[in-house]
């Protein structure tokens, strides 16, 4: 049977892809938000997971206005990285997993998610970078799992509410559990913490709020959720709303986890940039 | 009887929720920038933004916003941040560019403020 090892948590900033590609690891700037994933890729290196569920939010690659899914489940054999527009390289095709696609879109719908399935899916840095991080070279990273994108709409409002996302996270972890193949799963939620890019507001940032956040999400999740929209908008800015995808991963993990790792660090270009190694009970 | 107004719209100063009201007034904008994602199309604008605009059907306070690349003025247009940003890229802004723009000051005083939000 399947089993969750653990969840992932990482801010996606673009400009961290470029700083990737300079390999700025040592700059002053870019240290003490890279000093965050060592430590995480070492757990990942002894325990070896098979696939990694990436829910992450795209930001007008994948998706355009014209069709706007609350939640998308990529189905296909490999997910390519395209040219956003600004400048990022460009990285090879990451590995997809469709037959485990499949069991968790059936097993979601069946819970009454109504999801939209993608059998070609492209992603943006909301995927890319976090993979980056984890696994340095990806997707040529030989230890690189197979992978199943999830991706929450933050583009248009309304977007999904903080309760909805756990509860999507509760259900994608009945659906991988019950995944007979033998194969070992971390999930990951990609995004955040506060940052807002437009207004006369661009530029907050919510310290304390984040570091609530980061808090409750171990060990009190449930209480994040009478966080309203409006107040993750005003709390988190506009674009914090990329927490949801922490909640997400948060529900696929079960009651317990164990928090390894955490590493916190402002600013990394407009954002506050949170990382968290949770491992799952045994 | 008006429609009950749902939470996040709710005023945010110096915050445009991008509702579906946002997303009708900025439809042709938003999908001129979303074009951007192709390099060819880029190549395209760059050799006469005037008729890429006639293209996309842009509205004239759209057109104008972006011929000032004021940011500001393109989100009062109905433009949505994740697209202008490859509107911006075109012209090699950053998010710290973006975000100085919008906030009345040069780059360097908006890092500073970045950075001032960590201590």
């Amino acid at each position: 049977m399947a089993t969750i090892i653990g969840g992932l948590t990482s801010s996606h900033i673009p400009a961290v892809g470029n700083a990737i590609h300079n390999k700025l690891f040592d700059d002053p700037y870019w240290k003490p938000f890279f000093d965050g994933y060592p430590p995480i890729r070492e757990w990942l290196d002894h325990h070896k997971p098979d696939v990694a569920i990436n829910i992450y939010n795209d930001h007008g690659l994948g998706f355009f206005l014209d069709r706007m899914p609350t939640f998308a489940i990529g189905a296909a054999a490999e997910y390519r990285n395209e040219d956003e527009g600004w400048g990022i390289p460009k990285l090879d095709p990451f590995p997809g997993d469709p037959e485990l696609s499949w069991h968790i879109i059936e097993s979601m719908v069946a819970d009454e998610f109504d999801i939209t399935s993608c059998q070609e899916l492209a992603v943006d840095h909301g995927f890319t970078v976090p993979m980056q991080l984890f696994w340095p070279g990806a997707p040529n990273n030989p230890a690189m799992p197979r992978t199943v994108p999830i991706s929450a709409n933050t583009v248009q409002h309304p977007i999904p509410t903080l309760k909805r996302a756990l509860d999507f996270g509760k259900a994608l972890r009945k659906a991988l559990l019950s995944y007979p193949k033998d194969v070992k799963i971390v999930v990951m939620g990609t995004g955040g913490l506060s940052h807002q890019l437009d207004g006369q507001r661009a530029g907050f940032i919510n310290k304390s709020f984040d570091q609530m956040c980061m808090e409750k999400i171990v060990s009190a999740p449930e209480e994040l959720t009478h966080i309203s929209r409006r107040e993750l908008v005003e709390k988190a800015g506009a674009q914090g709303t990329e927490f949801l995808m922490w909640m997400m991963m948060r529900g696929a993990l079960g009651d317990t986890v164990v928090p390894l790792e955490k590493n916190y660090h402002i600013p990394i270009s407009n954002t506050g940039a949170g990382t968290m190694l949770l491992e799952c009970a045994a | 009887m008006a429609a009950e107004p749902f939470d996040q719209h709710a005023d945010i100063p110096g915050t445009t929720i991008f509702d579906g009201k946002q997303a009708m007034k900025g439809y042709a904008l938003n999908k001129m920038c979303y074009s951007f994602n192709s390099a060819e199309n880029r190549a395209e604008y760059l050799r006469d933004p005037e008729a890429y605009f006639v293209k996309y059907g842009l509205r004239e306070d759209q057109k104008q916003a972006c011929r000032d690349k004021n940011v500001l003025a393109m989100i009062a247009a109905g433009g949505n941040i994740y697209y202008l940003a490859k509107f911006a890229g075109i012209y090699k802004l950053s998010v710290q560019d973006v975000g100085a723009q919008q906030t009345g000051m040069t780059t360097e005083q908006f890092k500073e403020k970045l950075k001032r939000a960590g201590d």
